[in-house]
């Protein structure tokens, strides 16, 4: 089922970190696997945060193989290895669970060729790579995700956020939404719903360069995009050329360092209910994510079939 | 509440042979006399007094202890009961099968009010998906918009949005009139098997795609029509009922309902017969 939540404050930073975690948490009956954050944060905009992870959770629930913690060091290694030949340099470092850690670093080459190259050291994955975004993704509710990664002060413009309920693939962080938009910094993607035309959609575009991390139909979306973009078109016009391109049913949220977007299929099969003010847009598949940041009497409603919209900071 | 009694006249099928057992205790049968005046209201209704008013704060309550406070409170007689704090809240006031005036101050989350039969409902907010769903009868009207599956499945009574409805609505209705004062979304009358539908806005596409029965009329665009789903002529007595049950929705005051669109079923999808229910029982 999944349940999915946006925000974007236009004008004005807030404390986005705790907000979408109550989101969150309201809709945890719907999704209880994991728990995804992309967070717009105040960072200073020179340089580049990457979050990556060297393995995988093992405990609660998790399809995953266990594997000795030990190999997260030599991962790490190897990781730290590769960012010295490929010219990057690395800030500050943080280690936030044995198998995930977030790089303030200075890179000025192609992220695609940067990527790949981190990423073909073995189960070594960059969960994103952005000048504000943070995209923090992990087995649990949105609580415990919190809680682990210490998102309750993060402040921001905007967010996105997943809580999962596994169908399409296992119980693990690779399949745990948000999705980077390899490999543009900054670009984010959640999903609600089922992606039939996955496998087509995957063929054409891994001919065409673009790489999956995962078996999750929800990557495709982020990597659909991106592949649009990358051919010069707008967010927004990727957006709108998915509602025929992408089969199934589906609401998605996309994300950018300036901007927040939502788009819906046009069988209108997935929930959304909206809130629109001139400071203030919040989202989720259920009214209860809003009330849990809006406790007051607001006006939503429903987005209709085929609608896709986008909104600035 | 009904008295069980053993009925002591033999039905007929038990003068027919068709079943010997004598019914004892608590598997009594209990058999419907038209004369018997309790036989219209519910097993278990309470008489309520519309004049005894109390509020209910369900600000730190789940569904269920609202439901439970809403029944214990119609026990003791409260006909008009308000309901402070809904605050999006899943289920609220389903399942009620008594007359009440229940009073939401504020908005409802999924299946709010549904399998109700016989209260009327006003909510001073909006509903989320699968509002009134199997409303047997009863009127509700929302005040603000509605999400998609509006009214899915209702036997009868009027369901009144006053904004606009996500997608679906009237999914498979079987009775009743769901009026809707603005826009409505994508596959609006999917489905549906009898009753009325009146959207005074636009409306999505494929609209009453597979209707089996019924009416649907639109005030506004049409995205366009479902399989089977056919425009049909406007007549008088179409138009006095719109005039009739607009009114009573206190919607479009100066509407030209004579301009509405009236959307009916081809009847080609399937093997389709004009008998009524009635008229089949006794072909059969």
């Amino acid at each position: 089922m999944c349940g999915i939540a946006g925000l974007i404050h236009r004008g004005k930073s807030s404390n986005v970190g705790s907000e979408l975690q109550h989101m969150l948490q309201a809709l945890k009956h719907r999704g209880p696997d994991s728990t995804g954050y992309a967070l717009y944060a105040e960072n200073d905009g020179q340089n580049f945060i990457m979050r990556f992870k060297v393995g995988e959770n093992v405990g609660e629930g998790s399809t995953s193989v266990n594997e000795d913690a030990s190999v997260y060091d030599k991962r790490k290694k190897l990781v730290d290895n590769m960012l010295t030949e490929l010219g990057a340099k690395v800030l500050k470092e943080d280690r936030l669970t044995p198998y995930s850690f977030r790089y303030e670093m200075q890179f000025n080459n192609d992220l695609m060729e940067f990527s790949k190259k981190i990423e073909s050291i073995e189960s070594v994955e960059i969960l994103s790579i952005g000048k504000s975004l943070e995209l923090i993704k992990d087995l649990g509710d949105a609580e415990t995700v919190s809680e682990r990664y210490g998102l309750g002060n993060v402040k921001g413009t905007h967010a996105i956020g997943h809580a999962r309920m596994a169908t399409e693939s296992g119980v693990d962080i690779k399949s745990a939404h948000p999705f980077w938009g390899y490999p543009f910094s900054d670009v984010s993607v959640v999903h609600n719903g089922q992606l039939t035309n996955y496998w087509n959609n995957r063929r054409l575009l891994e001919n065409k360069g673009m790489r999956f991390m995962s078996e999750c139909d929800s990557e495709l979306i982020a990597v659909y995009l991106a592949e649009k973009m990358r051919n010069g078109a707008t967010l927004e016009e990727g957006m709108k050329d998915s509602l025929a391109g992408l089969d199934g049913v589906f609401t998605y949220f996309v994300a950018t360092k300036d901007s927040l977007g939502m788009a819906k299929d046009t069988m209108a099969a997935k929930p959304l209910v909206l809130y629109e003010s001139d400071d203030l847009v919040a989202m989720g598949s259920e009214e209860i994510a809003i009330r849990s940041i809006l406790p007051q009497e607001i006006d939503t409603y429903d987005p209709f079939d085929g609608e896709v919209k986008v909104w600035q900071i | 509440m009904a008295n069980l009694k053993t009925s002591e006249k033999k039905t007929k099928a038990q003068s027919m042979g068709l079943h010997s057992e004598v019914l004892t205790g608590k598997t009594q049968q209990k058999f419907f006399n038209p004369d018997e005046a309790e036989n219209f209201f519910y097993w278990g209704a309470y008489d309520v007094d519309f004049n005894k008013r109390t509020d209910l704060d369900v600000k730190d309550m789940d569904c269920k202890e609202a439901n439970r406070n809403i029944d214990e409170l119609m026990s003791q007689g409260y006909g008009t009961i308000v309901i402070k704090n809904p605050q999006g809240k899943h289920s609220l006031g389903v399942g009620i099968l008594n007359k009440l005036n229940l009073i939401f101050e504020g908005s409802l989350g999924y299946f709010g009010v549904g399998s109700i039969d016989g209260p009327m409902v006003r909510v001073n907010g909006r509903v989320g998906w699968s509002c009134a769903e199997n409303m047997m009868a009863g009127k509700v009207v929302i005040e603000k918009n509605a999400g998609s599956c509006f009214g899915a499945a209702i036997r009868g009574g009027d369901l009144i949005c006053k904004g606009m409805v996500g997608a679906r609505t009237g999914i498979d209705q079987k009775g009743g009139t769901i009026i809707v004062g603005g826009d409505a979304g994508a596959f609006t009358g999917f489905m549906m098997q009898r009753g009325r539908i009146i959207i005074l806005g636009d409306v999505g596409i494929n609209l009453g795609d597979s209707m089996y029965d019924g009416t649907i009329y639109v005030g506004g665009k049409i995205g366009s029509f479902g399989s089977d789903a056919v425009e049909s002529p406007m007549t008088k007595s179409d138009i006095d009922w719109l005039k009739r049950k607009l009114k009573v929705a206190e919607l479009g005051e100066n509407f030209d309902v004579s301009k509405m669109t009236k959307v009916v079923s081809g009847k080609k999808l399937w093997n389709y017969d004009a008998l009524e229910p009635t008229e089949k029982k006794g072909a059969i």
